[in-house]
């Protein structure tokens, strides 16, 4: 059977051993409800607290009780947005944020905006960041909350948290970051980077899919998104998915112990990527920023072809991608994160995004090089606008 | 995603390539919505003697054109004006939902290239193929909703005819 090197570990990242081994124990132990009063229900809820534990040193926050566990990233997103908004909406009703944000946040707050709340999203610039300068110009007496990214789910570009950070705090603003796709990624304090709410998932850094956390720091004003009992200190009601979270507890102490090292493993294979592309093929543009970037992630857009037959073809020769072209998004736009960094519609179509693992080898990324010029090639001979560009030179 | 005759098109696509002295060439598309098509025609005897393609795009824009050369190769022009974008649609044994638009483009690069054909034949004069720019206005083109094929305006969010949203799905 031909060997799958999943290079999009950003759409899945495959589970640890460890993290396997917790969670098949943690379903044989039956474990009774957290919130249940007997013996059976405290074993339960020790088990919720160690995971706790593991998981705020993983963000390094004060206390454990400052982490709420979620469904995942886009529930933490959901919770942090909607929940600051309507907790605060006596204090104000403005919102800012950036224009490359996730769904999960452009959405939410679309959903706040017919509610009544005015929100103002800040223009990136050609590198992929926002300028903490503009997040300054733009909070007014009525601003309540701040949401700007910690990493870019597309390019991997990081934005300037710590920078900001020190203007809301300066205001008395509420900030929150989505930072999805940077914890267990690469080292995330939310008391060094001075945010009040940070949105993370497990899947991430090796744990299941379907669990995820909430730093709320303690004091800040937010709503539970799910009203009914009071687990999680009463910020989200209903019996905790504990098996999940038992994996996802695993999974982050892994990611304490090690992330020198998985840091350290993933940017040697982004570096040799990048190093050696030119080797392989012309004419393309990468869109993650040089410096402040993911150590994993790479968005990469080959000029004259497209990306969702670029994915086909190299699917066909065992590697996973992911791209973001308008035709595989069923949209008919190409990515609002793309254009706003200036990049071309037909430069948008031919977007890769490239997401290296722990389980991804040196071999891979040559690997994949040998395979990626093939495609391109293969591709641009089909191309009539690479038929078209040649001519020209 | 794509059915095993699709992606046979798709890996070993027919017909790809320029026919330098072509009597017929039609381009459709802009890399505004997606995909660009270009099919080029050797016409003998009013026959379809050789029929090549170029496509920018995705899976099924490649996997359509391929199978619409197919098609068309050998047929007289008659013949090959009748062919539509349901015929191409299922020769490839159908298209994802969001996919039909792509079918649009074949027959329509096809209609394009025997008009192209005859304009000649007449002593038309023609127009040099010219590919919209980037930067130039996008309002006004031509682009179809991918649900139901419908036309709209590029950029749009919304379908009015089948009440999709056209917005990305990640």
């Amino acid at each position: 059977m031909m060997k799958i090197v999943n290079l999009d570990h950003i759409s899945a990242s495959p589970l640890l051993a460890e993290v396997k081994d917790s969670m098949i124990e943690a379903v044989r132990q039956d474990y009774h409800n957290p919130s249940s009063q007997h013996q059976a229900g405290e074993q339960a809820a020790e088990a919720l607290q160690r995971a706790r534990t593991s998981v705020a040193q993983l963000v390094n926050a004060a206390l454990p009780k400052e982490i709420v566990f979620t469904s995942g990233g886009t529930e933490s997103v959901n919770h942090a947005v909607k929940g600051v908004a309507l907790a605060n909406a006596a204090r104000g009703n403005h919102i800012i944020t950036s224009n490359i944000e996730h769904n999960a946040v452009n959405r939410s707050l679309r959903r706040l905006q017919s509610a009544g709340f005015k929100v103002t999203s800040l223009s990136v610039d050609s590198t992929g960041r926002v300028d903490p300068a503009d997040v300054a110009d733009a909070i007014t007496d009525q601003t309540i909350l701040v949401s700007i990214m910690h990493s870019n789910n597309e390019t991997g570009t990081l934005q300037p948290i710590e920078e900001i950070a020190k203007i809301t705090r300066g205001k008395k603003v509420i900030f929150h970051s989505d930072a999805v796709d940077s914890v267990g990624i690469m080292p995330v304090d939310v008391q060094k980077l001075g945010v009040d709410l940070l949105s993370f998932g497990s899947n991430t850094f090796y744990g299941p899919a379907g669990v995820g956390g909430l730093y709320v720091r303690r004091g800040t004003r937010v709503f539970p998104l799910l009203d009914g009992g009071v687990q999680e200190n009463n910020k989200r009601a209903g019996a905790e998915n504990l098996i999940g979270i038992i994996g996802m507890g695993t999974a982050a102490e892994i990611a304490v112990q090690g992330m020198d090292a998985r840091v350290a493993h993933l940017r040697r294979l982004k570096d040799k990527l990048l190093a050696e592309l030119p080797d392989y093929i012309d004419e393309y543009i990468i869109n993650t920023h040089p410096r402040y970037s993911l150590p994993n992630l790479v968005s990469l857009s080959i000029k004259y072809i497209e990306g969702e037959s670029v994915l086909l073809m190299l699917d066909d020769e065992g590697f996973l991608v992911s791209t973001r072209s308008a035709c595989a998004t069923g949209s008919l736009r190409a990515s609002h994160v793309l254009l706003s960094l200036g990049l071309s519609h037909a430069d948008a179509q031919g977007t890769l995004v490239l997401s290296f693992g722990i389980d991804n080898t040196a071999q891979d990324v040559t690997a994949f090089l040998t395979a990626l010029k093939n495609v391109v090639t293969t591709l641009r001979d089909i191309s009539p606008l690479y038929k078209k560009a040649t001519a020209q030179n | 995603m794509y059915n095993q005759t699709v992606m046979d098109h798709f890996r070993n696509p027919r017909n790809v390539g320029v026919i330098e002295d072509a009597d017929g060439v039609g381009e459709v598309g802009n890399p505004l919505c997606g995909d660009i098509m270009t099919i080029y025609l050797k016409v003998e005897e009013g026959r379809i003697r050789d029929i090549k393609f170029q496509t920018f795009g995705c899976g099924s824009a490649i996997a359509v054109s391929s199978m619409l050369t197919e098609i068309a190769i050998g047929k007289t022009i008659e013949e090959a004006r009748a062919i539509t974008n349901k015929d191409v649609a299922q020769a490839l044994e159908g298209l994802p939902k969001n996919k039909l638009h792509c079918s649009n483009l074949g027959a329509d690069a096809l209609q394009l290239a025997i008009k192209d054909y005859e304009d000649r034949l007449a002593g038309v004069s023609r127009p040099e193929i010219k590919r919209k720019e980037d930067h130039e206005h996008s309002h006004g083109d031509k682009c179809y909703c991918p649900y139901c094929d419908v036309e709209i305006i590029e950029g749009a969010t919304f379908c009015d005819a089948c009440q999709s949203s056209l917005e990305e799905e990640h």
